[in-house]
């Protein structure tokens, strides 16, 4: 058994907005091991992303706040750290890939320049070391003739490149844990297969757990071995990638992965979920999916569902299963 | 014979690249280069290819938004070019609408649904108040709509029920042909598999014909009759989907397969050995000769560095590319063999 390098327990992450309470994620408790890939999917607005930034302690603060709950990474609580602490973890320890390759460097500063920021506050190197770190940190993503295009400016260079840079950035004093969000969904289709056999090769030279944030179950398959399946802030289920897709038991899952069109089948008409997800300022008081559930039940519409293990590693959240 | 509504012939798109305070032109974008293709009525063209692949300025020809540097196209045999202003406002137009990829920024935000879907109505025919009217409250039905949505705003909908306000105004007129630009890539799963269901009634009820404009294959496969296959500017692959579907030729739309197609971890052990392809897809402002693929192909040979190969007939569909110059190669695909991967290199 690997070791858990991060535990999430009952995670409450709350927006206070004019309307309301907004419960973005609502109770959400999974862990990653050592060098493996879990992956979070879900659909829009069903708190994959607030629950990255969580991690990191990213909210946007004071409107955005985690209410409850415990984030321990490497037997530390990261709820208890202090704000100059936390800065010491983000970017050494945990680092995070936005999605958006075009919107998340600064275009006034050259790539160099970027990726020797975090190592300089980092690892307090000279400079002359600095910028050897930088030229790994762009040869570990595969960018050829770092030497050189370490002095590019971003609009230089392609999506798929700055996409690479970004990457150099987060992986530049080697964290144990990435958290990628959705960072292949501004990629086009050839390139985001280079970058996730890029990723593959990265974890196994650096042996990085990576929380790997997104919608696509396509990417899923191709490189989380460990999946949480979330809607409206829970999680619905955890499983293996391969239990998730052979012997999926929650009916939003299941319903989900019907959905997706297949590339090696023809179909005539594709399962739809009728509907549309709760909104989070009034939730349903049962289960979050029993609006659209074909299988619910009286119980589904007033009590929460607990989550039951019905398989090693593999909990779901349903009334169904017991 | 096939009932061909709209035919694209040598379609190219030339865009002047200037300089200096003279604007003088110093090279060309060649963003279509030579695309050719039919859409039969009642049946659903895909063209499929990554940004800059040239897919979206041919559904911007054929809607008559950019001008065609050369070639024709053909509206029931007619030569578009060769209509009137008042034929194509009567004749063209109100017959080829069009569904826009994001529909958070394809309606005006201060615009009533009842006035986004009757404008189409307004400006294009003569009804009365009370006929437009009831028109709009059968389209929003025929969308899945509510009746009472009519009087809100965009804003107040989710995102697939935007994209069914869009689809609304796209059939007000009574279209022949929709053109689709990414329908549903701005959507949740959820929600895709229910506009694509709803977009493949409509087409069987009213006999519709869509030209789709897509990067997902499995979308493309869903939707389709045909599909072609564009890289830099150029068809490489065109035929029936089933056919290019269940045995892709070009190496281009293999590589773009093998992405898209899904795949559990423990099957990598079996045959499918995934092909990851090296580079970027070229400038279009200055493609490298020969094929335009062969900087990224892993079976270039030789000759795909000097000559451009054609689009030609391999099997039962198009295909360009020179490793199917072999007459024993050509021969053993028109007998129905699948050539497979085997025997050919592989990407390591």
């Amino acid at each position: 058994m690997s070791d858990v390098i991060l535990q999430v327990e009952d995670l409450h992450t709350s927006f206070f907005t004019r309307a309301g309470e907004v419960k973005a994620v609502d109770g959400i408790s999974f862990y990653v091991n050592e060098g493996e890939t879990f992956g979070l999917v879900g659909e829009s607005a069903c708190g994959k992303t607030v629950t990255g930034l969580s991690i990191l302690r990213l909210l946007p603060e004071p409107a955005g706040r985690i209410v409850g709950g415990k984030i321990i990474l490497d037997g530390t609580n990261l709820m208890e750290l202090s704000k100059k602490e936390m800065r010491g973890i983000r970017g050494k320890k945990i680092s995070m890939i936005l999605q958006d390759p075009m919107t998340s460097l600064n275009p006034v500063y050259t790539v160099g320049d970027q990726i020797a920021e975090s190592v300089r506050l980092h690892q307090g190197l000279p400079d002359d070391m600095v910028e050897l770190e930088v030229i790994s940190a762009l040869r570990l993503l595969g960018i050829p003739a770092p030497e050189s295009r370490l002095h590019d400016y971003p609009f230089q260079m392609s999506g798929g490149m700055r996409q690479r840079v970004v990457g150099s950035i987060a992986m530049s004093c080697r964290p144990r844990l990435l958290i990628a969000d959705e960072p292949t969904t501004a990629l086009d289709a050839t390139i985001q297969a280079q970058y996730l056999a890029l990723f593959k090769d990265i974890q196994k030279q650096t042996d990085v757990a990576i929380i790997f944030i997104t919608h696509d179950f396509g990417v899923v398959a191709n490189i989380c071995q460990r999946v949480a399946v979330m809607y409206a802030g829970k999680i619905m289920e955890t499983a293996a990638t391969s239990t998730i897709f052979k012997a999926p038991k929650h009916p939003y899952t299941v319903a989900l992965i019907n959905s997706v069109p297949r590339l090696d089948q023809k179909d005539d008409r594709l399962y739809s979920i009728e509907g549309q997800p709760p909104s989070l300022l009034n939730l349903p008081p049962g289960c979050r999916f029993a609006p659209r559930c074909p299988d619910a039940q009286d119980i589904c519409h007033n009590q929460q569902p607990p989550e039951v293990e019905v398989g090693d590693g593999h909990t779901v959240s349903c009334w169904k299963v017991k | 014979m096939a009932d061909i509504l709209l035919e694209g012939r040598d379609l190219k798109k030339y865009y002047p690249v200037t300089k200096g305070i003279l604007q003088r032109t110093v090279g060309w974008v060649r963003a279509v280069d030579g695309v050719s293709f039919t859409i039969e009525r009642g049946k659903t063209l895909s063209l499929v290819g990554e940004s800059g692949a040239g897919k979206t300025t041919v559904a911007k020809q054929i809607l008559l938004l950019e001008q065609l540097t050369s070639g024709t196209i053909l509206f029931e045999g007619k030569d578009v070019y060769k209509f009137t202003k008042s034929q194509l406002k009567t004749e063209y137009r109100p017959r080829v609408q069009s569904v826009q990829q994001n529909p958070w920024s394809s309606m005006n935000p201060r615009m009533r649904v009842r006035d986004i879907v009757a404008e189409p109505l307004v400006v294009n025919t003569k009804h009365s108040k009370e006929q437009i009217q009831s028109r709009v409250q059968e389209l929003l039905k025929q969308v899945g709509l509510a009746p009472n949505h009519t009087d809100y705003y965009p804003h107040e909908f989710s995102g697939g029920q935007r994209q069914r306000i869009a689809v609304a105004r796209a059939l007000a007129l009574n279209p022949s042909l929709v053109v689709l630009d990414e329908p549903v890539s701005a959507l949740d799963v959820s929600i895709r598999a229910q506009i694509m269901n709803l977009l493949k009634d409509l087409q069987e009820q009213y006999n519709l014909s869509y030209l789709v404009i897509a990067h997902n294959l499995a979308t493309v496969r869903f939707m389709s009759h045909s599909v072609a296959i564009m890289y830099l500017g150029q068809i490489v692959e065109y035929g029936e989907a089933e056919e290019v579907f269940s045995q892709p030729l070009h190496p281009y739309t293999r590589a773009l397969m093998s992405a898209s197609i899904l795949k559990l971890p423990e099957d990598e052990d079996q045959k499918i050995t995934p092909i990851i392809l090296s580079g970027e897809m070229p400038s279009p402002l200055n493609p490298p000769p020969g094929c335009r693929f062969h900087t990224r192909c892993a079976e270039a040979i030789d000759i795909c560095s000097k000559e451009e190969p054609e689009l030609r007939v391999i099997g039962k569909h198009q295909v360009r590319c020179h490793i199917y110059d072999d007459a024993s190669v050509q021969s053993a695909l028109s007998s129905g063999l699948h050539p497979g991967t085997e025997g050919r290199p592989q990407q390591p």
